[in-house]
């Protein structure tokens, strides 16, 4: 056990550990990407990794730059469309995603469009890209994002992608698919879940030396609170030394804040 | 938070008419002529003031960059644009707009747009998608590459189960309906049907029959939608080399108006098995953009006064420089 790493190292570390071997995730670049990586090189030598460009189980060299690039498929099992991946989404085959955003809200609802009022914004973000679909389609969607009350608001400036939308039976109203929304959030502070009932984002673990205070205070939402709350465990020296040898030893991602 | 309604109030920028869509086909020529032309030509004759605009590849992948600096060249005006994750194309587009040489794009169905994925913002995208000189309608990318589908296919729209219950659904032009074997709720998108498309493929024969290596993102439905196409090409090829493997045909010569031979046309972006992107000058473009004057020196050096896309490589380091991004491509050493 070593209690020598960055916030952003126990962030990848910690979603590695949420994928099931033997299953199917489309991610994108970034920590996404460096924690398939590393749970293909650790637990879950059988996840099969999709991007939205078409790419199917690339033998990644190097981290991907863009979700179109060559290394997507680079000696991968099919180059595919972007329609293709979606449309396996969509059927049923895909079983974790993992998106980011500007803000989330409460019911783990995304936006990535702008910041200000829509049509005449402060700030135009990209827009969904493919999360809309992903986080419509996928049967998980996991979110890494960084904790903060910028990020974590109250009321989303505009949604661009459903979590539990307005609360349970909300995204079955609207047509989504059924079993489908928003699994866990990680953050540099805590891991957060959602609640069956409400569907409301819960703390269920806090990173060692986080108070529950601390997260809090950098929520802009009230987080449920479970009767206990575990805490997160440390990254072992193995997946250290994977994500810093074989997966990101350029630092690409590892070398960034948060 | 999004209300219920049954069809988002963005607007629809083009007809999803399939009969009016059949009529243009019908008058689309289809003898299988030779069609090779510079990219000078293809764009003076293919792309007018006003049309609807979309651009191959993702982003900074496989991208026709020499037609879009030659739109931008000629000063096209009012163009509509469908972005589905566009990033550096869309912001070679956005050198038309706030430069001081009117108004290139007028309208824009986003889905991606203004950000180069994991590079960051684009300062200059920004500037033109937050000046209010540009409609926009939003999308997803599944939701545009369903809507070239069903132009693909000639009919009015496609059915998802995507965009429902979001302020994505509310702003863009889908609707709600009701599927008439199930009763269940779906999303129809609107097909789309460009008035001119460019895609950058690996090889063309002189009539337009096309290969693409690696991913194909939209384009094999995209060709197909669009009423006039251009193709950009690595490299020109004998039919005898079409015929002789059928199967890898993408895009065929009926699809196809021009056929521009462009050797590293997708330069500063990614060529899958040909030449990695060029991240030192893609970074040297968002640099530049920060400040507009600097941003328009920038523009001036590499877009507005080179006359041809082999002057713009030289720029960027000619030869020498495409033979590193190669071998970047290839992981050697």
């Amino acid at each position: 056990m070593t209690t020598d790493y960055t916030p952003m190292e126990l962030m990848i570390c910690a979603a590695s550990g949420m994928l099931e071997d033997g299953r199917t995730v489309v991610v994108g670049t970034g920590a996404p990407c460096a924690a398939t990586m590393l749970a293909q090189k650790t637990t879950a030598p059988n996840l099969t990794l999709f991007f939205e460009a078409g790419g199917v189980g690339s033998r990644l060299p190097e981290m991907p730059i863009s979700v179109g690039d060559s290394r997507t498929f680079y000696q991968g099992l099919m180059a595919a469309s972007m329609a293709d991946i979606m449309e396996t989404c969509q059927r049923g085959m895909i079983d974790y995603t993992f998106l980011g955003g500007a803000q989330i809200d409460a019911y783990g609802n995304l936006n990535s469009t702008i910041i200000g009022e829509y049509p005449a914004p402060q700030v135009r973000l990209p827009g969904s890209g493919g999360a809309n679909d992903l986080g419509s389609l996928c049967w998980r969607t996991l979110v890494l994002t960084l904790h903060d009350r910028r990020r974590f608001v109250s009321k989303l400036d505009f949604v661009t992608t459903p979590g539990y939308l307005t609360g349970p039976g909300a995204r079955e109203s609207f047509g989504l698919p059924e079993d489908t929304g928003p699994y866990k959030v990680i953050t540099n502070l805590a891991v957060l879940g959602f609640d069956e009932r409400t569907r409301q984002m819960q703390i269920e673990s806090l990173h060692p030396g986080v108070s529950l205070d601390e997260v809090r205070d950098h929520t802009g939402f009230e987080l449920r609170i479970p009767e206990s709350i575990e805490t997160t465990p440390d990254p072992s020296s193995q997946q250290l030394e994977i994500l810093r040898h074989q997966v990101d030893p350029l630092r690409y991602i590892i070398g960034r804040s948060g | 938070m999004s209300k219920s309604t049954e069809s988002g109030k963005g607007p629809l920028f083009t007809d999803p008419d399939c009969e009016r869509a059949r009529q243009t086909f019908r008058d689309k020529p289809r003898v299988m002529v030779e069609k090779v032309m510079t990219v000078q030509e293809a764009v003076t004759r293919f792309v007018a003031d006003g049309d609807y605009l979309a651009s191959g590849g993702f982003g900074a992948d496989r991208i026709s960059t020499a037609a879009l600096h030659e739109i931008v060249r000629q000063r096209k005006q009012d163009l509509g644009f469908a972005g589905h994750t566009t990033t550096h194309d869309f912001q070679i587009l956005c050198a038309g707009n706030q430069t001081g040489r009117g108004k290139l794009l007028s309208r824009v169905d986003a889905a991606y747009i203004v950000g180069l994925e994991a590079r960051g913002l684009s300062a200059h995208a920004r500037r033109v998608s937050e000046s209010g000189e540009v409609v926009f309608c939003e999308w997803s990318n599944y939701t545009l590459a369903a809507r070239f589908q069903a132009a693909a296919m000639g009919v009015p729209f496609l059915p998802v189960r995507t965009l429902a219950g979001t302020d994505t659904f509310e702003f863009s032009a889908a609707r709600t309906v009701e599927c008439p074997f199930t009763f269940k709720r779906l999303t129809a998108v609107p097909a789309l049907w460009p008035d001119v498309s460019v895609i950058h493929v690996h090889e063309s024969d002189v009539y337009g029959n096309c290969r693409i290596n690696g991913n194909s993102v939209a384009d094999v439905a995209l060709a197909r939608a669009s009423k006039k196409l251009i193709i950009t090409c690595e490299r020109l090829i004998p039919n005898d080399e079409i015929r002789r493997h059928p199967t890898q045909t993408m895009i065929p010569f009926f699809c196809v108006d021009a056929v521009c031979e462009v050797p590293f046309g997708s330069y500063p972006g990614n060529m899958p098995y040909e030449y990695f992107s060029d991240e030192d000058h893609l970074q040297q473009w968002l640099e530049s953009e920060k400040e507009l004057d600097q941003h328009m020196a920038f523009l001036s050096r590499y877009v507005f006064e080179t006359s041809t896309f082999s002057e713009y490589l030289e720029l960027c380091g000619g030869i020498p420089r495409m033979q590193d991004l190669r071998r970047r491509e290839w992981l050697i050493e």
